[in-house]
């Protein structure tokens, strides 16, 4: 078995090579072939004309501006591989040290988000699948539709104008109070700030999960086993209890750990639109300012978080589930 | 003749069952598509009726049918009787898996993530435990199978887990949806040995089976399947000639066993949707006349009963309960208000 789970692991780190390769190709092709100009998004035109040829000699070299794309790609590739992710040109940080600090926001908020939704879409979409045509069910795929069909930043705009601008009890902006020193800032006010762009992150992931949850709720029961435990004179929730949430937290499972790629993506819009400092917000800055080290480093630290997620999800499903864990098949 | 009968377990009275469904893809039009129609049956105490039709004439539904476990756009209609009193909903809820027992047909009854050993005791206590254990030896499933999960089980290992799970309670009446197949004729000999040994202690089985010669050597009774209905219910000595049994398609399957002569029956049963009128049997009967397609009653001849106009016999009324001092006349209502309709839709 042990040499097995080695192969097994050495495989997809091979497959996660491969991939953030693939992505940092993917990226850079992206980059160079964007019609923003550097100088022009980050000095601006007006400073650009009032500057020597020499000086804006210095930002071209700076910005890379005159270097051709593959050789720049081959520059960052082959420090990337030692662990150089290079300088931020936007920052003037080094890259992991930048990703480090919006990571650890992000993070936090992604997190509460992650959870919340799975476990409020868990529930609610089992109490649908098992009450499936009755009012329960009817209220909570409204819901769940509604959602799936509203954008998150609008959804986000409308939290932020309730909760911050008429009922005035939350934040509208920003991961730490304004005019406060770091020293002064406490947990409770990190939390405060997040309660909003965690709360539209969760509005919008439990859609997803519920609906699917839901469905595979309707198809256990009515699955023949869970006719023969009625015929057995279990009662509705010994069913739900043994054989529902057995069968779906499997499915579920996956679907949760999948679903990190959504929140990561539904996180670059909710963040801009609270100016929460985040590796959401940082992404969008270093794409429009052509910051390309530090864009290079946030696809790919957000490529490897998904690719681990599903990762986790194959290994949680093989060791769970007996037909895999003893069958030998599939994973 | 003396056809005494003894207490009824089960007697189910003119039971149709219909699902309701949307005409097709694009029609939002509903139509209703009878699977079962006018169906009677009945199992006194000690007997073993076996319920004889071919493969796929939706035989299952009517176990799945007294036991209300129909799905929600099923429409049920008739009376089923359980030791005398009606079978309602209520009742069938408390009785099912104490009193009643189900063996299903197939091995997708069993969770695929539960091991069996715990399928089949269904809850906790020594006492489970042990008669789990007992009937597993009884079975010839070694204290491995125990831990053992539905997909490491074979077809026939499955089968007898399945059967084990009915006789774990105390059941009055077995209701058994084809449970031999798979099983090889040692293990279906027992099991059938089982169930005669149940129904001897005063007990039923309804058994469901496309088996004729099965059912022939366990069965005290027999009712013959056809295109939603029973036509014949006759006891099982009535089969040792054709002469004895009284529906043409009864006497068709007869001939069509091996030892009768081996001639097969031309045609196919009608499907659902183009089912003659009257007498469902008419388009292949050798005797169709013009009255086969009015209505068919049930009537008694010597000590079965038949659908079929051209025998002759006492016509059997639904709402006279014949030789059951046990049978309690409901209220004293007509037979057309004591008709309950089930809709399953309504179950939790």
């Amino acid at each position: 078995m042990g040499r097995t789970h080695l192969i097994f692991i050495l495989k997809n780190l091979i497959r996660m090579g491969l991939l953030l390769a693939a992505v940092s190709i993917a990226t850079f092709a992206l980059v160079a072939a964007s019609p923003i100009d550097p100088l022009q998004a980050n000095v601006g035109q007006a400073a650009l004309g009032t500057m020597s040829e020499e000086q804006q000699e210095k930002l071209r070299s700076y910005w890379g501006v005159d270097t051709p794309p593959a050789e720049r790609y081959l520059n960052w590739a082959r420090d990337a591989i030692r662990g150089d992710m290079g300088t931020s040109l936007l920052y003037r940080q080094p890259v992991t040290e930048v990703i480090g600090v919006k990571l650890a926001n992000s993070l936090f908020l992604m997190g509460m988000a992650w959870v919340i939704s799975g476990v409020l879409g868990f529930v609610l979409g089992m109490i649908a699948g098992v009450c499936r045509g009755r009012l329960p069910d009817k209220i909570i795929k409204g819901y769940s539709l509604l959602i799936a069909s509203t954008p998150a930043f609008w959804l986000a705009l409308l939290l932020l104008i309730v909760f911050g601008v008429w009922l005035k009890i939350l934040p509208i902006g920003l991961s730490v109070p304004i005019g406060v020193e770091t020293s002064g800032v406490t947990f409770l006010d990190r939390v405060r700030h997040a309660i909003l762009p965690a709360l539209t992150l969760s509005i919008t992931g439990v859609s997803n999960i519920a609906l699917h949850t839901r469905e595979k709720m309707i198809d256990v029961m009515e699955s023949d086993y869970v006719l023969f435990s009625r015929a057995r004179g279990e009662s509705l929730k010994s069913i739900v209890w043994h054989h529902g949430i057995r069968n779906v937290l499997l499915p579920a499972m996956t679907l949760q750990f999948a679903s990190i790629s959504e929140i990561i993506g539904g996180s670059v819009l909710v963040e801009q639109v609270f100016s929460y400092p985040g590796l959401g917000q940082a992404a969008v800055a270093a794409g429009t300012g052509s910051d390309v080290p530090l864009l290079m480093g946030i696809t790919l630290i957000t490529a490897a978080i998904v690719f681990l997620g599903n990762f986790i999800a194959n290994l949680l499903y093989g060791t769970v589930d007996p037909r895999i864990r003893r069958g030998g098949k599939g994973a | 003749m003396s056809c005494d009968h003894k207490h009824h377990i089960l007697q189910i009275n003119n039971l149709s069952v219909s699902f309701r469904q949307y005409e097709n893809g694009r029609s939002h039009r509903q139509i209703d598509l009878p699977v079962i129609s006018r169906l009677s049956v009945s199992v006194h105490e000690g007997e073993i009726v076996a319920v004889v039709g071919s493969s796929g004439s939706g035989k299952s539904l009517l176990a799945h049918a007294i036991l209300d476990l129909l799905p929600y756009n099923a429409v049920c209609s008739g009376e089923i009787y359980f030791n005398g009193e009606p079978l309602d909903k209520d009742r069938i809820a408390r009785l099912r898996g104490k009193n009643i027992a189900f063996v299903p047909q197939s091995t997708t009854y069993l969770d695929p993530l539960m091991k069996v050993g715990r399928q089949v005791r269904g809850g906790r206590g020594e006492g489970r435990a042990k008669k789990q254990r007992e009937l597993f030896r009884r079975y010839g499933l070694g204290p491995e199978t125990d831990g053992k999960y539905p997909f490491e089980c074979s077809g026939g290992m499955t089968r007898r887990v399945l059967l084990t799970s009915a006789l774990m309670g105390d059941p009055d009446l077995i209701i058994a949806d084809e449970p031999t197949p798979g099983m090889d004729l040692e293990l279906a000999k027992q099991s059938m040995a089982d169930f005669r040994e149940f129904a001897d202690t005063g007990k039923g089985v309804l058994l469901i089976t496309h088996d004729i010669e099965l059912a022939l050597e366990v069965a005290d009774r027999i009712a013959v399947f056809y295109a939603g209905t029973t036509v014949e219910e006759a006891p099982v000595e009535d089969f040792r000639s054709e002469e004895t049994l009284r529906h043409p398609y009864t006497r068709a399957l007869w001939r069509a066993m091996p030892q009768n002569g081996f001639i097969p029956l031309e045609g196919t049963q009608p499907y659902v949707k183009d089912m003659p009128a009257g007498c469902p049997f008419g388009p292949r009967c050798q005797w169709y006349s013009r009255e086969c397609a009015g209505e068919i009653p049930l009537k008694r001849v010597g000590c079965g009963t038949v659908r079929c106009v051209k025998c002759q016999g006492e016509e059997v009324h639904i709402h006279h309960h014949h030789g059951d001092g046990n049978y309690h006349h409901t209220h004293g209502r007509s037979p057309e208000e004591h008709v309950h309709e089930i809709r399953m839709g309504d179950r939790t």
